[in-house]
């Protein structure tokens, strides 16, 4: 966008966070916009709708108090943009990228469009590099890769932040590889922020990390611009400087709810539940934001966390993040009742990516097998215990008791680890140890090689890489 | 030219202004970038374009250029092994000139315009064609024959004709009336490519999956919906499929889905081998990809491009295979520029002719007779991975496809927490196709295909049936006879249902396979039911070493088949301990 900034003077009108602007001869669709009343804070804002007799301004800031009459309207004549660069690791800033801890404006490596332009898919690596979280329910059974977008599904008072920041905390540079950590935190509690950046202090996490926050109190619509801000500085670290980036994002649901709101100021037909139709595209326009270049060092790896509201997995913002993300973290509300933590069903949960992240050379040659044994039988427990709730365990055949004494266990001793950081070797030796308890003839998955291998005491030595 | 000059921009769409004499569906170049473009309305002298790429920076006042053609692909020699974008630019292409990231406003033609081909006549001059006659032969990649076609509806006398080196749109020979001939053509998307007769289908598309191939087959120039919930496994069925499945050629459209995926395909396919031609899988494939951050009205044009690529090389007698992956994305960039062109919406705001373009792109699948000489057949098979919001089958996407297709495969996300994949739903799939196929099945599995069908859908629905009691008065008060019936079940879900993609042996099942693994399940029941009637109870009889041979046989290759059944057959001897 290269036309020089225009100055408008007051504007046709002003609904929920809409600017309408009259007359407007080379407004540029997604220009920047600056928004000035004599004597207040500037507003900021973008062009949502570019037309040559009206225009529609999406207003980032608060537009209470906004009088359309006596605004004065700078379009800028570029989108928006971020500085980004190495100096902003330590740092925190809000939606916008605008600094909160008090220093001056950083001058940057460069500025980025936060919108960012897709990733040619023929430019793309295929993701293969296992990461260790330290997370049995992770690591072994859903296991994460660099370049996946991997979302945690939790529901309203269940601890997806606390996974996160566990997850941030077991991270360590291996192969002294350059690695930093992006933290967006989207309409979350200053509780929530205050205790996840305490952790993140306690772990020395902090000077390789930036930080975006925009609290509950913060401004609504800036919420759909933060994660865009934070992804156009963690592609820079990762494309330009070779890093390897985690991107923490906390909560969407509270970025789609945004949406909605502009959704409805701009009277669309709304589709479910009230979310915009678009909606699917809007939040793939994020999470696609991650992966691996072909050739080159550096990875974007997200880590989104949303609530499902009233824990409904089928609602629209589980649902969408779903269809476009590599698997999911789902946490249960009976396995936190009972205590467990990480309260990881594992069920539901999956990693697409798992299958090119582990391995001989990677996690142990027997992993897939482990893992697939590990499923049969705790499937079949879980159904067993659906079975006891009505006709008793004395009820159920000898495999199904023996496969229902399995669940619990798995749940209590392999997902529930507590305070505890897990190697994968660790988490692949408590899962031996749970199999080891059932006879071989209810280990269906495992191959006469696996088992005589394990009998033999040939445990495999993984090859470990943090993220 | 052109005077038209934009006066609005909103997402995809910009509307212009004087566009009166534009046409319907006619390509347009846009602004400064010269951004392609597609007119879908005309009111008054304001017409609405919809844009194939990014519109942010696009500003009112610039410029807009009707081309006078419609949407069109170039059909020829190298589509094969390439990865074009929604709108069929190679992406490679566009790397070579963006970089790692997509930047819009490149132009990057289909076919490689400097390559030159080595062709061969197969007719001589004075000779009268017509639309789809063969010319001549062109080998496009090492074993494959691309023949080269007179375009649909010309005809007339070739006055000249010449074997030779020829780039794609260089003339090795012309027409009487002076129309030149050359390697490639192109073609409207938006227009189904005629054929001279459609045939009736009996045989199979070979899948190389046991589920389908034994319970739910598709036959060549069928069509299936594969609807299922997120992570139930579409996308490793349709990409299994262009592996294995027994089709000449593949045209995989990425409709709106992840980059990540597409890396996988592009890793693995160039290593991967046909079984059935030696030849790297790539060879046979084309692939169009548009990812769910690429822009939406490209990603509705993508499924077109991918169909056109399809029927043209039906055209030359081949099988083809289309894999859509997914048909809602499809719908779902219909439905975004419906509403914003401020249609009337129809359910859950998809636009009303949502059931008539969906049928009208399953209607593009079939077996026919190809124009022109010499006589060939040729096949183009469906098969569109849908994505139901919620999983929930009755929106309006499942249920206008369902209206059309030939084959349901239904994916439960029940059975996928389950890891029990393909998680195909043996209770609501279904296939029109199943008798029609099964004389070809029979006769190279050498037994009754139907038969062995028929009994294990059987088995399955008493399964569901015994299970359902068990959990009303528990697994240990069923008669023994259920008990091993329940047993048996689970062997078929592990061994015959049940297929690994990520198995090299297993993620391809053969007929031979596949026949035996279900016969040997049949086997299994009835010799437990032997030992259950000569007194032997169900607690006492041995089924975990056949089940462990069959996992085994399930993993094997397929020179140790013989070998492996021979085990499980010793093995079933001894189920009475
Ligand atoms: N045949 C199979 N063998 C082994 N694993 C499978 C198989 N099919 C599916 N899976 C597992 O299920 C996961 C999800 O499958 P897939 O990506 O195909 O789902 P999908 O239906 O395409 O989901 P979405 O709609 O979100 O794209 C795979 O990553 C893999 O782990
Ligand atoms: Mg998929």
């Amino acid at each position: 966008m290269s036309a020089l900034a225009r100055r408008h003077h007051g504007a046709q009108g002003v609904g929920g966070p809409l600017l309408y602007l009259r007359r407007t001869r080379v407004v540029a669709l997604g220009e920047w916009v600056e928004i000035r009343v004599p004597g207040e804070s500037p507003w900021r804002g973008q062009v949502i709708d570019a037309g040559r007799d009206i225009s529609v301004i999406q207003v980032l800031e608060d537009t209470v108090g906004l009088a359309p009459a006596a605004v004065e309207i700078t379009l800028t004549g570029r989108e928006a943009t971020a500085v980004v660069g190495r100096e902003l690791l330590g740092r925190a800033f809000n939606g916008m990228g605008l600094p909160i801890d008090g220093l001056p404006p950083p001058v940057g490596d460069a500025t980025r469009s936060v919108w960012g332009a897709p990733l040619n898919p023929v430019r793309r690596a295929r993701p293969g590099d296992f990461i260790e979280t330290g997370i049995s329910a992770i690591d072994g059974m859903n296991t994460l890769v660099r370049g996946q977008k991997l979302p945690v599904f939790s529901g309203p008072g269940l601890p997806g932040l606390d996974l996160a920041a566990r997850i941030v905390e077991g991270a360590r540079a291996p192969r002294d590889e350059a690695f930093a950590v992006v933290f967006v935190g989207i309409g979350i509690t200053s509780r929530e922020t205050d205790a996840f950046l305490e952790r993140f202090d306690r772990s020395g996490a902090r000077e390789r990390s930036v930080l975006y926050i925009n609290q509950t109190r913060d401004p609504t619509i800036e919420r759909l611009l933060a994660p865009r801000v934070a992804l156009a500085q963690a592609e820079h670290l990762a494309f330009d400087l070779g890093m390897h980036v985690l991107v923490v994002i906390a909560d969407l649901t509270h970025y789609c709810e945004a949406l909605r709101e502009i959704a409805t100021a701009r009277e669309e037909i709304p589709g479910r539940r009230g979310y915009p139709g678009y909606m699917y595209s809007d939040l793939a326009s994020i999470y696609e934001r991650a992966g691996v270049l072909a050739g080159k060092p550096g990875s974007v790896t997200q880590l989104p966390i949303l609530t499902m509201p009233d824990d409904d997995i089928t609602h629209p913002i589980p649902d969408l993040t779903g269809y476009i993300t590599e698997g999911q973290v789902v946490l249960s509300r009976d396995l936190h009742r009972r205590g467990v933590f990480p309260p990881v069903d594992v069920l539901p949960s999956l990693s697409r990516l798992m299958q090119s992240g582990i391995g001989a050379g990677k996690t142990a040659a027997e992993h897939r097998e482990w893992s697939n044994q590990l499923y049969a039988v705790y499937t079949r427990g879980r159904e067993a215990r659906l079975m006891a709730a009505i006709v008793g365990e004395a009820g159920l055949a000898p495999e199904d008791r023996r496969a229902l004494a399995f669940a619990d266990r798995f749940e209590l001793d392999f997902v529930g680890q507590g305070d505890a950081r897990r190697t994968i070797g660790e988490t692949l030796e408590i899962g031996w140890q749970l199999l080891e308890t059932l006879p071989r003839e209810d280990l269906h998955r495992l191959s006469d090689t696996v088992w005589a291998a394990r009998l033999a005491g040939a445990a495999s030595q993984p090859a470990v890489v943090r993220p | 030219m052109s005077t038209a000059r934009l006066v609005r921009i909103s997402g995809a769409l910009a509307e212009a202004e004087p566009l009166a004499d534009a046409a319907l569906y006619e390509l347009v170049r846009v602004g400064e970038r010269g951004l392609l473009g597609e007119v879908v309305r005309i009111s008054g002298d304001r017409g609405t374009v919809q844009i194939f790429e990014e519109t942010t920076g696009l500003r009112v006042g610039e410029r807009l250029a009707a081309t006078g053609n419609a949407l069109t692909v170039e059909l020829g020699p190298g589509l094969l092994g390439s990865v074009l974008d929604g709108i069929g630019r190679p992406l490679q292409r566009v790397a070579d000139a963006t970089g790692d990231f997509i930047a819009p406003g490149t132009s990057a033609p289909t076919l490689d315009a400097g390559r030159r081909w080595a062709f061969t006549p197969v007719i001589a001059s004075g000779a009268p064609v017509r639309g789809g006659d063969v010319l001549g032969t062109v080998t496009e990649r090492p074993g494959f024959v691309h023949r080269v076609m007179v375009p649909p509806r010309v005809t007339g006398q070739v006055a000249a004709i010449a074997a030779g080196e020829y780039t794609v749109w260089q003339p090795f020979g012309r027409l009487e009336d002076g129309t030149g001939l050359t390697l490639a053509q192109s073609w409207p998307v938006r227009q189904p490519r005629p054929v001279a007769s459609h045939l009736a289908l009996h045989q199979p598309l070979v899948t190389g999956q046991r589920v389908f191939d034994l319970l739910f087959p598709v036959a060549e120039g069928g069509s299936v919906a594969v609807p299922g919930g997120f992570g139930t496994g579409k996308t490793v069925i349709e990409q299994s499929l262009a592996k294995y499945a027994a089709a000449d050629i593949i045209v995989y459209v990425g409709c709106g889905e992840r980059g990540n995926e597409m890396a996988e395909v592009l890793e693995e396919f160039p290593r991967l081998v046909d079984q059935r031609t030696g030849r790297s899988v790539m060879d046979r494939t084309v692939l169009l990809v548009n990812t769910s951050n690429m822009p939406v009205a490209a990603r509705e044009a993508s499924v077109y491009v991918g169909v056109t690529i399809a029927e043209y090389y039906r055209d030359m007698g081949y099988r083809v295979a289309l894999m859509a992956d997914s048909l809602s994305r499809w719908a779902e960039a219909l439905r975004e520029i419906g509403a914003r062109l401020q249609e009337m919406p129809g359910e859950e705001g998809y636009p009303t002719y949502l059931g008539n373009r969906l049928g009208k792109f399953y209607e593009r699948a079939g077996h026919v007779r190809a124009c022109g000489a010499p006589e060939r057949d040729g096949a183009l098979t469906v098969i569109s991975a849908i994505s139901p919001p919620g999983g929930d089958f009755s929106e309006p996407v499942t249920q206008a496809s369902l209206r059309v297709v030939g084959a349901l495969w239904a994916l439960d996300p029940e059975l996928a927490h389950q890891r029990q994949f393909p998680a195909v739903d043996w209770e609501t799939s279904y296939s029109l196709y199943a008798d029609a196929t099964a004389p070809w099945f029979s006769e190279r599995a050498g037994g009754d295909w139907l038969q062995l069908r028929r009994a294990m859908l059987e088995l399955l629905q008493r399964d569901r049936e015994l299970r359902e009691i068990a959990t009303l008065v528990g697994s240990e008060a069923l008669q023994d006879g259920d008990r091993l019936l329940l047993e048996v079940a689970r062997v078929v879900r592990d061994t015959v249902l049940g297929q690994s993609a990520y198995d090299p042996n297993d993620a391809l099942s053969s007929i031979e396979k596949t026949w035996l693994l279900a016969t040997l399940c049949r086997e299994l029941l009835a010799a437990g039911q032997r030992a259950l009637d000569g007194g032997t109870a169900f607690d006492q009889l041995d089924l975990a070493v056949p089940r462990r041979l069959l996992a085994d046989l399930r993993r094997a290759a397929d020179s140790e088949l013989a070998a492996g059944a021979a085990a499980v057959r010793a093995a079933l001897a001894g189920v009475a301990r």
